[in-house]
């Protein structure tokens, strides 16, 4: 046991340089503006896979409407630009607080169903929160806001000459959310989630105030899914209630989470690495035509992992590994055979 | 010695159906009490009324001078009152020792706390080699001696054990005997349901009767298995205890 939790410590800040390194170099080396592009979606993804993963793949709450806290930040910032002027990084934090707010509201309603149940709760908020913001004239209604071109500077979250600074923030907030996730799971917390996801009557036996470490993980996950709101903003300049609301971003958050690895640290990284990119560019080169050939091959790979993979990518690297020590194998472990079960 | 738990006038109706008819009784610290009854007496439902899964429907529990009716499960742990599951619930991608290290976090300050603390406990109940093991991979006692560990490993004062020798062999129940023996040596408080008089008899200091809802004998465990009464009720004229 000692072995298999020394090696590791002493990896975690050779994997730290070597990650920090590529991430630095990466936005001056992918210099076309679509590569750019490309990078900063797959971190915005990558932080609501995470933002997506704490509360489904850990604490096993699956929800479906989590684009609502995406929402919630992307409008808090922009009204708040738009009304009083406010730069658009305290838009994040007021963003964050909202989210947070309203995920106690959503928690503490959609925690009483189970299952399938609670799913479905979760789709029901997203659809009855853009249909209210659709119809919310204040709020821009169905046609959107625009965020107002200023001065570009990293003050005024606005960079219109190139991607490499969006690029840099989105990498530094994937940072911040595999951070989170890391320290979660190896926390109290993230033992207490992974309890609740498989019994919630052992874990209360235990002493674990499952409501309140539910609604824990609600929060985590709706203040980082909150800030990827305010960052996506302020990088498309223009939200309406059918894309900052997104039915479909919500599957996608959930897509690459399960593709990668449910309740692993990596797994949304790995999920995000692989669907984003493929959906990027196929729908910048053959999406164009109206016959929906990249969402055609998205369903095919969804469909093949789900066959052959069901533990998610993630799942397949840790497998392959040779067993060392043997706690730390199977805490990586866990999580990837959970996506059968759930 | 004090009293650890009292139950005043428990009773617990679903619907119309008495499950639970004015129970009472209680349990000095440090003492080993048996309930028995025959299938349907209600046992599991006095458990889950005691460990705070279900409020009775009229009654009290009190537990350290607290009374603690309606009380939720985890408050109920975290006061020194915990249970384990008639059927083995591990949590099944957990290794051996991170599932009893749940059950030390209860009392633990820190993550390494609870590890240190967990590996005492399964030290104790005889997991240690298996304690990297995924605890979907046990076989069946070892998943009945985690449940026992994980519930042990909340330091409780009274543990609640719901037929954790069902289904162990005789050698297996030994080993099981004498972890209970083990855990009464630290001071605890248990109360044990099962269903192997020739187990029971030797090991428990009181033993208390349900039979339909109701509390029917209780006391010394030869005298009480030697009541007319429970002998109809319950062993149906047949003696297996007095070996």
């Amino acid at each position: 046991m000692v072995g298999g939790s020394y090696k590791p410590r002493m990896l975690t800040p050779v994997l730290i340089a070597t990650g920090a390194a590529i991430a630095l170099g990466l936005p001056l080396v992918l210099k076309a503006p679509f590569s750019l592009h490309v990078l900063i979606m797959f971190c915005v993804y990558g932080v609501l896979g995470e933002a997506w993963n704490i509360l489904g793949g850990y604490a096993g709450q699956i929800s479906l409407g989590h684009t609502v806290f995406f929402g919630i930040g992307a409008y808090t910032s922009t009204v708040l630009l738009l009304t009083r002027g406010v730069s658009p990084w305290i838009g994040m934090v007021v963003g964050i607080v909202v989210s947070i707010v309203a995920s106690l509201a959503i928690g503490s309603l959609c925690f009483r169903l189970n299952g399938k149940y609670f799913v479905i709760a979760t789709i029901a908020v997203l659809q009855i929160v853009q249909t209210l913001v659709t119809c919310a004239q204040s709020l821009g209604g169905a046609s959107g806001l625009s965020v107002p071109v200023r001065n570009e500077s990293l003050a005024s979250f606005q960079f219109n000459s190139s991607k490499v600074p969006y690029a840099y923030i989105a990498i530094l907030m994937l940072a911040v959310a595999v951070f989170v996730v890391a320290r979660l799971d190896r926390s109290r917390s993230g033992y207490y989630f992974r309890v609740i996801r498989e019994s919630k009557e052992v874990a209360e036996s235990l002493g674990i105030n499952t409501v309140v470490y539910k609604l824990y993980a609600i929060v985590l996950s709706a203040a980082l899914a909150s800030a990827a709101g305010t960052f996506y903003a302020q990088y498309v300049l223009f939200i309406d209630p059918n894309s900052a609301f997104s039915y479909p971003m919500a599957i996608k958050m959930c897509l690459l989470a399960v593709l990668g690895g449910v309740g692993t640290v990596w797994g949304p990284v790995v999920g995000a690495l692989i669907l984003i990119p493929l959906s990027e560019i196929s729908r910048a080169y053959i999406g164009g035509g109206g016959q929906g050939i990249d969402l055609i091959i998205y369903g095919l790979l969804m469909t093949l992992i789900a066959i052959y993979r069901p533990d998610g990518i993630a799942g397949l690297i840790i497998r392959g590994r040779p067993k060392t020590g043997g706690e730390r194998r199977a805490t990586l472990g866990h999580g990837s055979t959970s996506s059968g079960s759930n | 010695m004090g009293t650890v738990l009292r139950l005043q006038e428990v009773t617990k109706r679903f619907s119309g159906l008495l499950v639970n008819d004015h129970v009472s009784f209680s349990i000095d610290e440090n003492e080993l009490v048996g309930l028995i009854g025959p299938n349907g007496a209600g046992k599991t439902t006095l458990f889950n009324c005691i460990s705070g899964y279900y409020a009775p429907s009229e009654g009290r529990v009190v537990f350290n001078e607290t009374d603690i009716t309606g009380w939720a499960p985890n408050a109920v742990c975290h006061l020194g009152l915990v249970r384990t599951f008639q059927v083995v619930r591990p949590i099944k991608q957990m290794t051996v020792l991170e599932n009893v290290m749940i059950g030390s976090l209860c009392r633990a300050a820190s993550i390494d706390m609870a590890r240190q603390s967990a590996l005492g406990v399964l030290e104790e109940c005889g997991l240690i080699d298996k304690r990297d093991m995924l605890a979907s991979s046990l076989t069946l006692v070892d998943c009945k001696r985690l449940e026992i560990a994980r519930a042990w490993a909340t330091k409780p004062r009274l543990l609640l054990l719901d037929e954790v020798m069902a289904g162990l062999t005789q050698v297996e129940m030994q080993a099981a005997v004498a972890l209970v023996r083990r855990i009464k040596a630290t001071g605890v408080a248990l109360l044990i349901v099962e269903h192997v008089m020739e187990i029971l008899v030797p090991l428990v200091d009181r033993m208390v009767v349900l039979d339909q809802g109701r509390k029917i004998a209780e006391g010394n465990p030869k005298a009480v298995l030697s009541d007319p009464y429970v002998i109809s009720a319950y062993l149906g004229g047949e003696l297996h205890a007095g070996s």
